[in-house]
């Protein structure tokens, strides 16, 4: 009984290779950003530069992620709009908490 | 059936109201963990500015990296706090057990990937053999995270003299072994208190993919999603996967690079 209700009525599409050779292709991106990072975190003396490198390629990895691996990019333009515009407040609380930390730093040291 | 009953769905006049529709072209599902998504960018958002925010409130260590000892009157370099193997003990290994943390959890996103792709064709044993993958690799990298939890806790065996206030608000001087909420070895008891609070919750998070992974696992593998004509719970735990690795990747920078 149990086995006649699992037979499956789904037609099993074959393995589009040029698809899985994306992702493949993605995974080594993101992987090889990694390993940029790690390098740099060791030779590259610690300082703003250093930082703002880190944080523009962790924002790198995170489009791909998101892109790729989410397709979100393959979503229609609204729902697309939708899910990015809202991150601008996102910007808006860096600033103002960077500053707040800033100002706390200088009242206490 | 009588001659007079309504056929639902056929008169191109019934427009949008008539149901049946789909707002943005992605299913219901789909589209409510898009959004939860959002809310959960904002939560985990929200803990790492305020982490950021910290930081900035301390000065940053200005000598060399080789003699860092911890204090509470700077912020300490991570690369110098995470530098411990498991069954290497006392081998200077700085950021390489966090890096292949890192990657097992990129790999199973990779692996989640393939599932989903494995989904839109129908293919139930590619998905079952993607979703074992994503799955053994999601417990391993909980396990690594108990492992770095457990050594954060237990600390150095040197440990770090330090004047601080403890928890019965008596100003002390003594040696600090490893870190809790209300001291640590490392540095200010803030950089331990976030360090829980933001690995917990995205530990917590991944504890929740895995339990979402395993059930996919399963139903996947007795043939659940065959039955429903569809494979989109794939797709759909794939996303809150994927979420879930997008979240550490701003975790490894902003805790153990910067």
């Amino acid at each position: 009984m149990e086995i006649q209700e699992n037979k499956s009525t789904l037609i099993v599409e074959t393995r589009d290779e040029q698809k899985i050779k994306k992702i493949w292709k993605t995974a080594f991106i993101l992987l090889a950003i990694t390993v940029v990072e790690f390098i740099m975190a060791f030779t590259m003396d610690r300082g703003i530069i250093l930082y703002f490198l880190f944080i523009a390629l962790t924002v790198w990895k995170a489009k791909y992620i998101m892109m790729e691996f989410m397709h979100l990019g393959d979503e229609v333009k609204p729902l697309f709009y939708s899910i990015i515009v809202p991150l601008i407040f996102l910007v808006w609380l860096v600033i103002a908490l960077v500053k707040e930390g800033s100002d706390i730093f200088l009242m206490r040291w | 059936m009588s001659a007079h009953s309504t056929v639902i769905g056929v008169s191109s006049k019934r427009g949008v109201w008539g149901g049946g529709n789909e707002p943005l072209k992605a299913s219901y599902g789909k589209l409510m963990m898009w959004f939860f998504l959002l809310s959960d960018i904002f939560t985990f958002a929200a803990f790492l500015i305020t982490y950021v925010a910290t930081r900035v409130t301390y000065p940053a260590y200005e000598g060399p990296a080789t003699e860092f000892v911890g204090s509470n009157e700077y912020w300490p370099v991570p690369e110098l706090v995470f530098e411990a193997l498991p069954f290497l003990h006392g081998v200077h290994a700085p950021l390489i057990f966090v890096g292949i943390m890192t990657f097992i959890l990129i790999a199973s996103s990779v692996t989640m990937v393939l599932a989903v792709e494995a989904g839109h064709r129908n293919d139930r044993n590619d998905v079952v053999k993607w979703m074992l993958w994503t799955l053994l690799g999601g417990i391993t990298f909980l396990s690594c995270q108990a492992w770095e939890w457990n050594h954060f806790i237990h600390g150095t065996e040197s440990g770090t003299v330090l004047t601080y206030i403890n928890s019965l608000s008596q100003n002390v001087t003594e040696t600090v072994y490893g870190a809790n909420l209300v001291v640590n070895e490392y540095g200010p008891a803030s950089f331990a208190q976030l360090f829980f609070f933001i690995t917990g919750f995205h530990g917590f998070h991944v504890t929740i993919g895995v339990f979402l992974l395993f059930l996919c696992f399963y139903q996947a593998a007795v043939g659940v999603y065959d039955k429903r004509g569809h494979y989109e719970m794939v797709e759909k735990i794939g996303l809150y996967w994927h979420f879930v690795d997008l979240v550490w990747v701003f975790v490894f920078t902003l805790f153990y690079l910067i």
